[in-house]
């Protein structure tokens, strides 16, 4: 484990693989929730903290129980399983503890459940860190990271496309193309513009 | 050595029943106390959070009640009948809820108002504002861009062909998106019992109001005179009618040279004078619209194309001969 491949990792899931304009997982919330700023903002908070809780009990659930049994195969099922019940279970803990969290953050929570930008996340994490050929701790601490920073960048698309949208409404934008479908052509060029990213080397 | 098939079944009905009762155990270690009267309120609230009671939805308003243990503010979309029911759920009484419904302060239209310019930009009248204001030479005026329409949650708005503003008023619940809306400020919520309204809001001068729209209130102050129940007063050189102490008695609408002032009241009475009048001449005294005639000592006769059923003549008899003859049936009295 070293710095510079941390750095690399943070980088390339914000930027260069971004979650929902290169990598293409989560357009449902990146369409459905990108109407206002303020409320995507609140929707990435969720997604990034949902994402990093998800990336650290699915290593623990791929290394220390599907691994030793040898069923990898299943490992969509049962970090869905896992995911699900997460989620379901982080929210009763906000609600009790923590009611004013809940009111900002507790929308979006059921949301996330079946979120496939949450489910990809961990599979890719354990295509990239858990098979290669890591020592334990720096694959659990990548693991982790890569799922903070997957959130951030999901987040920084989100909060783009709600700005881009809020300018949007203010614009002369043809009848036809209202809505959903104006809203595809920014996906697609803003999509565009972080293909830019993938030159970086780090 | 368990078979693939059985370590995968047994592997993940094992997570399946785990996470089932993690879940469990969660549901009654989390359990957030909730008041079963809050869901029940929520259950009779209309659900369109449109935010008109001043909480922020259904569920801030069920809350903030149920806190209170009495009905804070009107729910204006559900009325009386959600009002009634929040109240039995509360065990609380509900007070009548006057109804309020949405009045438009102004009837120009395209063809009798002047109009200063050809706006051409986005159909909303806040976006005409920041442009270049409205395309009627009157500045008070409506816009006719439909912005009250386009908030409208319940499809209560209409313009019509000369871009005049129409509320349904049975569409109407009272919510005040509108009036919030209005970025000139001309829509007022008012009861709905109101049926007398100054379509008017131009504060200029009657000369220079006359000049941009033909049904402008001029300041004549004719109404203000005529009224019986001192209900109208000049602000600057409008007239605005006070809703607290209007009888819809429509005298001023009768009155009014401009047409400024709707009456909405479509069938009213009118007054009979019968055998018992001693000819004193009070009624045509207080009748503002002079439809009373006779001379004294002999019985007096209403003029039936004059009387406007206003009903002060009434109060004045002294042999209580008059009566009120209409749409409603023959009534003594109002």
């Amino acid at each position: 484990m070293d710095l510079g491949q941390l750095f690399a990792i943070i980088i390339g899931a914000i930027f260069v693989s971004n979650f929902v304009l290169s990598r293409f997982l989560g357009l449902c919330p990146f369409v459905g929730v990108s109407k206002d700023p303020a409320s995507a903002l609140g929707m990435g908070m969720a997604v990034i903290f949902v994402m990093t809780m998800a990336s650290l009990v699915t290593w623990f659930v791929y290394v220390f129980v599907l691994e030793p049994l040898g069923i990898t195969y299943l490992r969509t099922i049962a970090f869905i399983l896992v995911i699900a019940t997460l989620v379901q279970f982080v929210e009763m803990v906000i609600e009790k503890t923590s009611p004013a969290l809940h009111k900002s953050l507790g929308i979006y929570l059921p949301l996330i459940t079946t979120n496939c930008a949450v489910l990809g996340v961990a599979v890719v994490n354990v295509d990239d860190f858990i098979i290669a050929d890591l020592p334990k701790t720096a694959s659990f601490i990548y693991t982790v990271v890569h799922g903070l920073s997957a959130g951030v960048g999901f987040t920084l698309a989100l909060v783009l496309m709600a700005s881009i949208r809020q300018r949007l409404q203010l614009g002369d934008v043809p009848k036809s193309m209202q809505g959903i479908p104006i809203t595809f052509i920014v996906a697609g060029l803003m999509a565009i513009a972080f293909l830019g990213f993938s030159g970086l080397k780090i | 050595m368990l078979s693939v098939v059985a370590k995968s079944m047994l592997t993940l009905s094992g997570m399946a029943a785990l996470f089932g009762a993690i879940l469990a155990i969660a549901s009654k270690a989390f359990a957030v106390y909730r008041d079963p009267k809050v869901l029940a309120i929520l259950e009779v609230l209309p659900g369109v959070n449109c935010g008109a009671c001043g909480f922020p939805g259904c569920q801030g308003y069920a809350e903030a009640a149920v806190a209170a243990g009495e009905i804070p503010t009107a729910c204006p979309p559900g009325g009386n009948d959600v009002a009634g029911r929040v109240a039995e759920i509360l065990g609380t009484e509900a007070g009548e809820i006057m109804r309020k419904v949405a009045v438009v302060h102004c009837s120009a239209g395209i063809s009798n108002s002047v109009q200063r310019l050809k706006y051409d930009g986005i159909e909303d009248c806040r976006a005409a504002m920041l442009v270049s204001g409205s395309a009627k030479a009157c500045i008070f005026g409506c816009l006719s861009l439909g912005t009250c329409k386009t908030v409208c949650p319940f499809d209560a708005v209409e313009l019509d062909q000369e871009g005049i503003v129409h509320i349904d008023r049975d569409l109407c619940t009272g919510c005040g998106k509108c009036v919030d809306a209005c970025p000139i400020n001309i829509m007022e919520l008012v009861s709905i019992d109101m049926r007398v309204h100054i379509r008017c809001s131009n504060h200029d001068k009657g000369k220079a109001a006359k000049a941009v729209c033909e049904v402008s209130c001029i300041g004549c102050q004719l109404c203000v005179k005529k009224c019986p129940s001192d209900a109208i007063s000049m602000d600057g050189n409008l007239a605005v009618i006070d809703y607290s102490k209007c009888t819809n008695c429509g005298v001023c609408a009768a009155v009014c040279p401009t047409n400024a002032i709707i009456d909405e009241v479509k069938a009213r009475p009118k007054a009979v004078i019968g055998r018992g009048c001693v000819g004193n001449g009070k009624c045509k005294e207080v009748c503002p619209v002079k439809a009373i005639e006779g001379e004294p000592g002999e019985r007096h006769e209403v003029i039936g194309t004059k009387c406007i059923g206003c009903g002060v003549c009434l109060s004045v008899c002294p042999t209580k001969s008059i009566s009120m003859v209409g749409a409603l049936g023959h009534q003594r009295g109002r």
